[in-house]
C-alpha cells in the first residue's frame, strides 16, 4: 500500500513538472506571429522557456569557419589565436542582433557558428568573415624598394601573390629591404611598406564621419592610451614620410605625416560608401580578427521551408503514433491501453526534458521521438508477452504480472543500454540536425525505462487493489 | 487478439537454408554496387555545394535552367526538380561558394524574369570538413560496434556471444547500404545516422532472445541445445514481430508522408526493421548454436584425448 502511494506521487509529481515545464511553449504555439514578433524584439523571457527548435525547423544558417592559423605572427599562438577569433566574432554578431546565436569553437582551428531565423545570410557572412586587420606602417621609399617594385611589376607578379608565398620568389626577396613587405594600395598602385608599427588592437572606439575631403563618408579611430603613445611617437620619428593605412593587405591611404600627433585620434580615409563606412567601423570596435577565417561549410534554410518540414515531419510522425497506439489496443485490449498511457507520459516527459535542459528539436529529432515512442513499445510488448506466456503455465493474474514485470526488467535493461551505445557515439558524430535525433532517442529511452516499467506496473497495482478487474484482458 | 497461440518451428534445423538467403543479399548488395559504380556519395563527403531554389510559378522545361547554370559557367552538375522545385548539386572541391551561388542566382534569374525564385536552401561543404565528416562516420560506427560487442560480451559473459550479435548488425548495416546504393540514393550524414539507428535497433531483438537462451539454458540444462534455441526463438517470436511491427508502422509512416527531408531515413528504417529481426533469428543464433556446439565437440575430444592419455599413463 505504502509502496503504491509513494510510487503514485512520483509519478503524479513528475507529470504536474512536465506539464508546468511545457506551459511556455504550449503558449507560444498558440500566440499569434505578431505576438510572438513582439515577444522576439523585446527579448521577451519566455524565450528561454521554450522548446528550442532546429536550424533546420526555424530557418537560419550554419556555418563553419576555418581559421588560418598559418599566417599567424611567430610569437602568437595558434589555439590563442582561435579563443580571440572565437570571442570576436561573438561581439561582431551581438551587435548585428540576432537573437539566440551559439557561437562556439570546435577541435584545434574550427568555430561553428549558428544563426537561427536570420533573414540575410549574406551580410552576417561578410560581418564574420571580415578580418579587419588594421597596420599603420611607413612607407619604405628608398633606391631597393624602388628596385623591388619595378622587378615585381615586370614579371606580373601581384602583391598578394608574393606576400603569399614569399620563397616562390627567391629574387624579389632578396632585392626586399629588411622587414618591409608589397602591398597593393587603389588603383593598382605598389608600395614597400616596413614592418607594421601599430595595429587596430590599439583601438578603442572607431565611428564614421563625414569630414573627408568632399564630405565623403570616413572612419575615426581613437587610440588607447597606451596605442595613442606609441602612435605620437611614430609620427615623431617619421616627419615627411608616408604613413599607409593598411585594412586587410590594402592600402587605403598614405598620407604624409606632417607633426607630431599626440592625441591619439587618426581618419581612415577610403574610397567607402556609407554602408562600408559603417559596417568597418563596428568591424573595427569588436575588434579585428587575429588570422583571416574561411567559411568551411554552410547550412541554410530559408523559413518557408522551415514550415513545410515541420508540418510534414510532424504530420507523419503523428500518424504513426496513432497508429502505433491504436495496434496496441487492438492486439493487447485493456493491457494495450495501459501501455498507452505509458508512452503518452513517455512523450510528456520527453518533450518537457528538452524544453528544461533547451535540447534543441530537429526534424531528424522529431522522427527520433516517434521512433522511440514505437521502440519504448517493445518493453511493454516484452511484458504482456511474458504475462500471457505465465498465464498459459496456470498463474492467477496477479501472480503472472508480477512474474511478468521480475523476468524482464534485465531484458528490457540490456536491449535499451545496446541502443544507448548507438545513441551516444551518434551524437557524437553527428552534425545539428543528426544530435538533435540522437538526444530525442536517448532521452526518449531513459524515459521508458521508467514509463513502461513502474508506471504500468502502478496502474496494474492500483487495478488489483481497487478489484476494479481480477481478470484483465491481456 | 493474438497472430498465433504458440509456434514450434524448427529453426537450427533449417538455419542453412536461411544463410542462403543472407548470402542472396549480400550477392544484391555487390551487385548493386557494381551496377551504380560504388555509393553516390553526396556533398557531405565528397565536398561539393547543394542549392535548393523555389520557383513562384512551375517550371515547364528544366532543361532552361540547366542552359541557365552551363551560362555561369558551372560545367559538372545535377539537377534535380518536383513541381516548382529545383535542387541544383555540383561535387566539386570549391574552395569557396560565394561566387558560385551569386553566378547561378543571377544566371537562372535573368533567364526566367518574370518567374522569381528564392533560395530556400543551401548546404556548402569544403573539401576538409568532408574529409573530416567521413573520418567521423567511421570512427562512430567503429566505436559503436565496440561498445555494443564489450557489453554483450560481458552481460552474456562470452565474447563469442557478443561477436555473433554485432556480426548480426553489420549484416544488417551492410546490406541496408545495399539497398541505398540500389536505388542510388545519395549518402550524405543521414544514411550514416539511419544505419547507426539499424545498428542500434537491430541488437535489440538480438539482445532479447540471448537473454531468453541464457535462460532457458540455466532451467533447462539436460535438454539438448538446438531444442533450447528453437524453444527460445518460438517463445519471443510473436514479441519480435509485434515491436518490429510497431517501429515499421512509424519508419512507414515516415516514408510515405514525411516530405523529402526524412524520406531517406525512413526507407532506411524500414529494411532495417525487416532486416533486425531476420538477422537475429537466422544468423546470430545459427551462429552461435554453430560455434557453441563447435565448441563443446572439441572440449569432448579434449577430455576423451585426457582419458586415453591419463590411461596410458
Amino acid at each position: 500500500m505504502n509502496k503504491i502511494n509513494w510510487k503514485l506521487w512520483v509519478t503524479v509529481l513528475l507529470l504536474v513538472l512536465s506539464l508546468w515545464t511545457l506551459w511556455p511553449s504550449i503558449s507560444w504555439f498558440m500566440m499569434s506571429k505578431d505576438l510572438k514578433e513582439q515577444a522576439e524584439q523585446s527579448k521577451d523571457s519566455i524565450l528561454g522557456k521554450i522548446l528550442k527548435l532546429g536550424l533546420d525547423l526555424k530557418g537560419g544558417t550554419h556555418l563553419l569557419l576555418e581559421v588560418d592559423t598559418s599566417r599567424l605572427e611567430e610569437n602568437v599562438k595558434a589555439k590563442d589565436a582561435v579563443d580571440r577569433a572565437t570571442e570576436i566574432i561573438r561581439n561582431r554578431i551581438d551587435q548585428f542582433g540576432v537573437a539566440e546565436p551559439m557561437i562556439v569553437k570546435q577541435g584545434d582551428r574550427w568555430i561553428v557558428i549558428q544563426l537561427p531565423g536570420i533573414k540575410d545570410p549574406k551580410a552576417a557572412k561578410d560581418l564574420i568573415g571580415k578580418t579587419a586587420l588594421l597596420e599603420f606602417r611607413i612607407v619604405n621609399n628608398s633606391q631597393e624598394a624602388g628596385k623591388t617594385l619595378d622587378l615585381l611589376t615586370s614579371k606580373g607578379i601581384k602583391p598578394v601573390q608574393f606576400r603569399e608565398d614569399t620563397s616562390k620568389y627567391p629574387e624579389i626577396e632578396a632585392a626586399l629591404p629588411e622587414g618591409s613587405s608589397i602591398f597593393e594600395g587603389k588603383g593598382s598602385v605598389y608600395y614597400v611598406l616596413d614592418k607594421a608599427l601599430l595595429t587596430g588592437a590599439a583601438l578603442t572606439n572607431a565611428k564614421v564621419e563625414f569630414g573627408g575631403q568632399f564630405g565623403q563618408p570616413v572612419v575615426a579611430i581613437e587610440f588607447s592610451k597606451e596605442g595613442g603613445r606609441i602612435f605620437a611617437d611614430i609620427t615623431e620619428k617619421n616627419r615627411e614620410k608616408n604613413l599607409a593605412i593598411v585594412l586587410d593587405g590594402i592600402v587605403q591611404s598614405a598620407p604624409v605625416i606632417r607633426t607630431r600627433i599626440p592625441d591619439g585620434k587618426a581618419v581612415i580615409e577610403g574610397s567607402f560608401n556609407a554602408e562600408d563606412a559603417r559596417l568597418l567601423a563596428t568591424v573595427l570596435r569588436a575588434g579585428a580578427l587575429p588570422a583571416p577565417v574561411k567559411v568551411i561549410e554552410e547550412r541554410t534554410v530559408g523559413p518557408s521551408l522551415g514550415d513545410d518540414s515541420i508540418k510534414k515531419g510532424f504530420m507523419s510522425s503523428l500518424i504513426g503514433v496513432i497508429v502505433v497506439f491504436a495496434f496496441m489496443v487492438a492486439y493487447y485490449r485493456t493491457s494495450g491501453l495501459i501501455a498507452d498511457i505509458a508512452l503518452a507520459l513517455n512523450l510528456i516527459i520527453l518533450m518537457a526534458v528538452m524544453a528544461y535542459f533547451q535540447f534543441t528539436l530537429t526534424l531528424p529529432g522529431v522522427a527520433g521521438i516517434a521512433l522511440t515512442l514505437a521502440m519504448a513499445v517493445d518493453a511493454n510488448v516484452l511484458i504482456l508477452e511474458r504475462i500471457r506466456e505465465e498465464l498459459a503455465t496456470g498463474k492467477t493474474t496477479r501472480v503472472a504480472v508480477d512474474a511478468g514485470y521480475q523476468k524482464v526488467f534485465w531484458t528490457i535493461f540490456d536491449a535499451n543500454f545496446t541502443t544507448l551505445i548507438a545513441a551516444v557515439f551518434l551524437f557524437q558524430f553527428g552534425t545539428g540536425p543528426i544530435k538533435g535525433f540522437a538526444v530525442t532517442l536517448s532521452i526518449g529511452l531513459i524515459i521508458s525505462m521508467f514509463t513502461a516499467i513502474t508506471v504500468t506496473k502502478l496502474i496494474y497495482e492500483f487495478l488489483f487493489k481497487e478489484n476494479f478487474l481480477l481478470k484483465i484482458k491481456i | 487478439m493474438q497472430f498465433f497461440k504458440s509456434t514450434n518451428i524448427d529453426f537450427i534445423g533449417n538455419r542453412r537454408k536461411f544463410f542462403v538467403v543472407s548470402i542472396l543479399f549480400f550477392v544484391i548488395t555487390v551487385v548493386a554496387f557494381i551496377y551504380r559504380h560504388g555509393p553516390n556519395y553526396g556533398i557531405d563527403f565528397t565536398g561539393g555545394i547543394m542549392m535548393q531554389v523555389s520557383f513562384e510559378n512551375k517550371l515547364d522545361d528544366l532543361q532552361d535552367v540547366r542552359k541557365a547554370i552551363e551560362e555561369a559557367q558551372v560545367t559538372s552538375f545535377e539537377l534535380q526538380t518536383s513541381e516548382n522545385l529545383v535542387v541544383i548539386r555540383a561535387k566539386k572541391s570549391l574552395q569557396s561558394q560565394e561566387e558560385f551561388e551569386k553566378s547561378i542566382s543571377k544566371s537562372i534569374q535573368d533567364r526566367f524574369p518574370d518567374n522569381p525564385m528564392q533560395i530556400e536552401r543551401i548546404e556548402y561543404v569544403g573539401p576538409s570538413v568532408g574529409q573530416y565528416l567521413s573520418k567521423q562516420a567511421l570512427y562512430a560506427f567503429f566505436f559503436a560496434f565496440l561498445g555494443m560487442i564489450v557489453y554483450v560480451a560481458f552481460r552474456f559473459k562470452s565474447s563469442l556471444w557478443g561477436i555473433a550479435s554485432v556480426l548480426g548488425i553489420i549484416h544488417d548495416v551492410i546490406i541496408s547500404f545495399g539497398f541505398v546504393i540500389l536505388v542510388n540514393k545519395e549518402v550524405n550524414i543521414t544514411v550514416v545516422a539511419a544505419l547507426l539507428t539499424v545498428a542500434g535497433y537491430s541488437i535489440n531483438d538480438t539482445i532479447v532472445l540471448f537473454d531468453r537462451i541464457k535462460e532457458n539454458l540455466r532451467f533447462r540444462s539436460k535438454e539438448i541445445f538446438a531444442n533450447i534455441i528453437n524453444k527460445s526463438i518460438n517463445e519471443v517470436l510473436v514479441r519480435t514481430i509485434v515491436t518490429s511491427l510497431t517501429v515499421f508502422i512509424v519508419a512507414s509512416s515516415l516514408f510515405f508522408f514525411g516530405g523529402e527531408v526524412i524520406h531517406t531515413f525512413a526507407y532506411i528504417m524500414v529494411i532495417g526493421t525487416v532486416l533486425g529481426v531476420y538477422s537475429t533469428v537466422f544468423l546470430c543464433t545459427p551462429l552461435v548454436y554453430e560455434w557453441e556446439v563447435r565448441r563443446s565437440n572439441r572440449l569432448k575430444m579434449a577430455i576423451k584425448q585426457g582419458a586415453v592419455n591419463s590411461k596410458k599413463k
